[in-house]
């Protein structure tokens, strides 16, 4: 830990405001009815395997992943399906969801529920890598990634590392630094467990070092496994993005339209790791997870274990109610977050943070004529040239657009946080990157 | 002095007079010999250049007509701002027929107004519909609603439509629309079609004035006049010339066999259906509350 | 429960940072060498810059509200810049009714006639002080003997050139440097700003005070003054090395004129320099050399206006050729 890694070039330093990192993980209740939506994760939605009026328990499957990119669900709650049709995802749009009545709090008699920490890993890979599937593990840092397709690795290529990423870089939240402090063994025993379907010699777990507490307590824990080492990485933005992640420990670079297998390594979260730990060693599928909630005018901001399917207001309820001043509640951090057009859209697996935003907060100030001070261009972690791309997106010019790399943005938004315009920048890359993607469509198809 | 100016004028005009003889022989020699009915029939075109013929302009479309011509048809050439007026004349130059298309405009299918489907959200950022829509649901909560961020309007090169700024939804002109399609291709909700402009004089025509599939109960949630999928215009159209179709909670009238008799315009419990005339009133006028359901 | 709520793209956070911002931070980093232009000029020189920024401001107003009919935009501090810029770089001597003229041909013609702020392909208050070169050619070249008449409203008495000056006079005559080494004013001197020549570009101090004040802001970037000098230097240094009696050295030639000024003001304009860091190299070695060029053979003594202004002409090809190394992708061309 003598060298203090990082990437070597863009990224921004927003004010951290992480005010819940002393607040110790609380267990919240489940709310009287939750909404289990059945696409949460990346990739084809799960099919729903219970029917109105059926009887689950917490544990229970209610949403298998058929397609090769997919992801089972879980009922986080025990109780009645009322219904199976929609609920309101992050954007206000209605998806394919289970709702479900909550009656007491039954779980499924496999699950493991003691306080016990158990060591010993006795499932081979292949196993473990059917039963991450099975226990319907996604990415949890946000994007959901469904876990055991990074572990099916492709004929022909190499991997060496994982790389577990407990860096947390978006301002405000705190959950994966709760989790490295209160379930430590759990956390490394769970890297261990990837490790081992992994089959590789070598796991670097990556922290921000704006969390000395964690990082003294990982690496003295760490002691008891050879294989897992921990870094301290600088406080820089976008740290935590798997790309800047996998050159700062590891020194290799991921180009764009490449994968992190392509470099040999596999990221995964350290809420991933938590998952893992618990359904390879006490056979708990994924059904709840820690949410930061938090905002500057929240009364009682904490961090929360919360079951997938609790409306949001249930969980800002719990945190002191919404603030009057509240202009924008945003699902995640700042930086890559969505803000919701609505509190009754739910937790889902990939729901790292709820964040309450007042009217000073969240209003974007006027946008100027850029002045070229070329930020943008400093600030982006890819070196893309942000300005050019906006500037291309607004005359719809999708095929320089392509040309000039915007495919390869990881939408960190730093570009949009530096420039001292205020100009809409990711907006409209997103926006180009929507429209490059259509155009390759319809060119190859 | 003098000897100056005189030499002066004199080399200059040399050197222009020079290249005046080079320009004009490089003239004669390189002139492309070009159809006159070219130009003549780019006369009679609108001069707009608007591309909406689907040829690079007014002379690509009249390269195209004495083409066609030559070869003996030119009916499937049509100019829609131009519209009949135009074609007529080009079939008289040409003494040909001229195609028999429909003239059609755009029609807005949505009447998601503030007043009908109130925001329940603010949208901030920048103020185009393509990057709305990819965000998210949009301020009312329908997902096929207009984004009223005048995306369409922006795109319109004749400067046929127009946002209202009372019911914040865009709004087609008809006299001049060309039906030239930008709008259709720039609203990324779809919410355009090209529609004949319907029956006689007065144009007459009929449309469901909205592309929302959501189940009726959601969809009214949103807005008071969406297509709730009740299928009455169905059954009153069913006994006429069965115009109208029914498929996802979503009506749609197929402009080529309706006759704008305007039935169905007033058994809608939610009026989603609109017409350019004053509809007939129904014979037997049932109360019946908005939301029924199919 | 019921407030309405924002939806917008990510992010949702912005830095602090503003064009006023910026601009205001330009002005604060000029202040060291507007005060030294004042002790060494007198009150002369703090009504020249006055009278420039006041000429530079009004003439934004007054095109963007009735020519442009747009939002005026003056307060974001811009045009105060190009004033106090277009001041430091001409003579006290300059009468104040040709500071305005040329005032208003930096605004107005450099400027907004290329659409205001930001789309701007000279640096204006340059364009200014060429403008002024041609147009007054005689009070643009007198200058003023320094610590002298300090309240005097006019110009009393005026010296033969600046350092510049007396070398390219001696290289005319194909004297060596020697004979007018009485002349020419010691280094300390130099840095300090005890010296003739216009009003911002006699103290390499000042200059470097107000550089680090922006390099500690984040304003420029350590590359562009770094390596225009480093150019400079190098390219004045070969001729140095070969006839130090017919050459100044390298040394003289950063700190005399308008390199320090060009250097860490001008050619980090943002508007008029490139954008990636690899663009800001080239960009910068380019002010470099041509400033060298023109100074050892041209026939005018200074040579870093029109050095950033050719230089300025390349920056569109310059970005298009000197793109940021795109992450996993080898290394820049």
């Amino acid at each position: 830990m003598a060298v203090v890694k990082t990437f070597p070039m863009g990224g921004v330093h927003p004010p951290e405001n992480k005010f819940t990192a002393d607040s110790a993980i609380q267990i919240l209740d489940p709310p009287d009815e939750v909404a289990i939506l059945l696409g949460q994760h990346i990739g084809a939605p799960a099919e729903a395997v219970v029917q109105k009026g059926d009887t689950v328990k917490v544990g229970t499957l209610i949403g298998e992943g058929k397609a090769f990119i997919s992801a089972n669900v879980h009922s986080s709650v025990s109780g009645t399906v009322k219904r199976v049709d929609e609920a309101l995802d992050a954007a206000g749009f209605r998806k394919p969801a289970v709702v479900i009545s909550v009656e007491g709090d039954e779980w499924e008699e496999r699950i493991d529920r003691s306080p016990e920490l158990v060591t010993e890993i006795n499932t081979p890979a292949e196993e473990i890598v059917q039963r991450i599937k099975a226990a319907g593990i996604v990415g949890m840092g946000g994007a959901a990634f469904p876990t055991n397709v990074k572990y099916m690795v492709p004929e022909g290529k190499q991997v060496d590392t994982l790389v577990i990423n407990g860096v947390e870089c978006e301002p405000y939240l705190t959950a994966d630094h709760r989790l490295m402090l209160e379930h430590t063994d759990e956390v490394l025993i769970g890297v261990e467990v990837l490790r081992r379907a992994l089959q590789v010699e070598r796991a670097v777990i990556g922290i921000e070092l704006n969390k000395s507490d964690a990082i003294e307590i990982m690496s003295k824990h760490a002691e008891r496994f050879p294989h897992i080492e921990v870094y301290g990485l600088k406080v820089q933005y976008p740290q935590g993005a798997e790309k800047q992640l996998i050159k700062a420990i590891l020194d290799r670079e991921v180009p764009g339209g490449k994968l992190p297998l392509d470099v040999g390594c596999v990221v995964n979260n350290v809420g991933t790791a938590l998952a893992a730990y618990h359904e390879i060693q006490k056979n708990r599928p994924l059904i709840d997870r820690v949410v930061t909630v938090t905002g500057s005018s929240l009364s009682k901001r904490g961090n929360f274990q919360v079951r997938i399917g609790t409306p949001f207001s249930h969980a800002i309820e719990a945190a002191g109610g919404m603030p009057g001043d509240v202009a924008k509640v945003i699902a995640g951090g700042p930086m890559m977050g969505k803000a919701v057009p609505d509190l009754n859209v739910s937790v889902t697996k990939g729901t790292s943070g709820i964040l309450l935003l007042n009217k000073r907060e969240a209003q974007r100030e006027e946008t100027v004529a850029c002045i070229r001070c070329s930020k943008c261009v400093s600030a982006c972690p890819i070196g893309l040239e942000p300005y050019l791309l906006e500037k291309l997106a607004r005359m719809e010019y999708w095929e320089q657009s392509d040309e000039h790399d915007v495919l390869d943005c990881i939408e960190c938004g730093s570009c949009s946080y530096i420039c001292p315009s205020n100009r809409p920048l990711l907006d409209y890359i997103k926006l180009g990157k929507v429209k490059v993607h259509e155009m390759r469509r319809a060119s190859a198809g | 002095m003098t000897e100056l100016l005189i030499y002066s004028a004199l080399s200059l005009g040399g050197v222009a007079a020079g290249f005046a003889v080079v320009l004009y022989i490089i003239s004669q020699r390189f002139k492309v010999e070009e159809d006159p009915r070219i130009g003549e029939v780019t006369e009679l075109l609108p001069g707009i250049n608007c591309g909406a013929c689907g040829y690079p302009g007014c002379s690509g479309l009249a390269e195209a007509l004495v083409d066609a011509a030559d070869e003996g048809d030119i009916s499937h050439l049509t100019c829609p701002p131009g519209g009949a007026d135009t074609m007529k004349q080009v079939g008289r130059y040409f003494g040909l027929e001229v195609g028999s298309k429909h003239k059609t405009l755009a029609v807005l299918r949505c009447g998601g107004s503030f007043a009908a489907a109130p925001a329940k959200n603010e949208y901030q950022g920048p103020e185009t519909c393509a990057i709305a829509h990819s965000l998210y649901v949009g301020v009312n909560g329908c997902p096929h609603s207009c984004l009223r961020l005048a995306d369409c309007e922006v795109a319109c090169p004749f400067d046929a439509i127009e946002m209202n700024d009372e019911t914040g939804l865009p709004e087609v002109i008809p006299e001049l629309c060309t039906s030239c399609g930008a709008c259709v291709k720039a609203c990324p909700r779809d919410l355009f079609e090209i529609r004949p402009r319907g029956k006689g004089k007065a144009e007459r025509r009929v449309w469901i004035n909205c592309r929302n599939k959501q189940p009726g109960g959601i969809a009214r949630k949103n807005c008071s006049v969406a297509c709730i999928g009740c299928s009455k215009c169905v059954r009153v159209c069913n006994e006429i010339v069965q115009a109208i179709s029914m498929e996802d909670n979503l009506a749609y009238i197929d402009p080529y066999k309706c006759i704008s008799c305007g039935k169905c315009v007033p058994v809608c419990p939610t009026k989603a259906i609109l017409a350019t005339f004053t509809p007939p009133k129904p014979k037997e006028p049932k109360k019946e509350t908005a939301d029924t359901q199919a | 429960m019921s407030q309405t709520l924002i939806v917008s793209g990510s992010p949702h956070a912005k830095s602090d940072l503003t064009v006023r911002s910026i601009m205001w931070g330009v002005v604060i980093a000029l202040l060291p060498v507007f005060a030294v232009s004042a002790y060494v000029f007198g009150v002369r020189a703090i009504i020249a810059v006055l009278v420039t920024s006041a000429a530079c401001v009004v003439t934004e107003y007054i095109v963007q509200r009735f020519f442009l009919k747009q939002k005026p935009t003056v307060d974001d501090g811009s045009a105060v810049v190009t004033g106090m810029l277009l001041a430091f770089n001409v003579s006290v001597a300059v009468p104040l009714w040709q500071l305005v003229v040329g005032s208003i041909v930096a605004i107005a013609v450099a400027k907004m006639a290329f659409g205001g702020i930001g789309t701007n392909p000279f640096n204006p208050a340059l364009i200014g002080r060429a403008f002024m070169t041609v147009s007054f050619p005689v009070h643009m070249n007198t200058w003023v003997v320094p610590r002298e008449s300090l309240l005097s409203l006019g110009v009393d008495r005026a010296t033969g050139a600046t350092p510049l000056g007396y070398i390219a006079d001696a290289a005319a005559r194909g004297e060596p440097l020697s004979t007018v080494a009485a002349e020419l004013p010691g280094y300390s001197q130099m840095f300090l700003g005890t010296i003739g020549g216009s009003m911002g570009e006699i103290s390499a101090l000042a200059v470097l005070i107000g550089g680090a004040y922006m390099l500690y802001r984040k304003l420029i970037s350590w590359e562009t003054p770094v390596v225009f000098l480093g150019t400079l230097a190098a390219g004045t240094g070969i001729f140095w090395i070969i006839d130090p009696t017919a050459y100044a050295d390298p040394l003289f030639h950063v700190l005399a004129g308008g390199a320090m000024l060009g250097a860490w003001f001008m050619a980090t304009d943002m508007t008029t320099s490139p954008m990636s860091r690899n663009g800001k190299i080239v960009f910068a070695a380019g002010c470099g050399l041509i400033t060298a060029v023109i100074r050892l053979f041209g026939g005018f003594p200074e040579g870093v206006t029109y050095a950033i202004l050719l230089m300025n002409a390349f920056v569109p090809l310059i970005d298009n050729k000197f793109r940021p190394r795109r992450f996993g992708k080898g290394v820049a061309s």
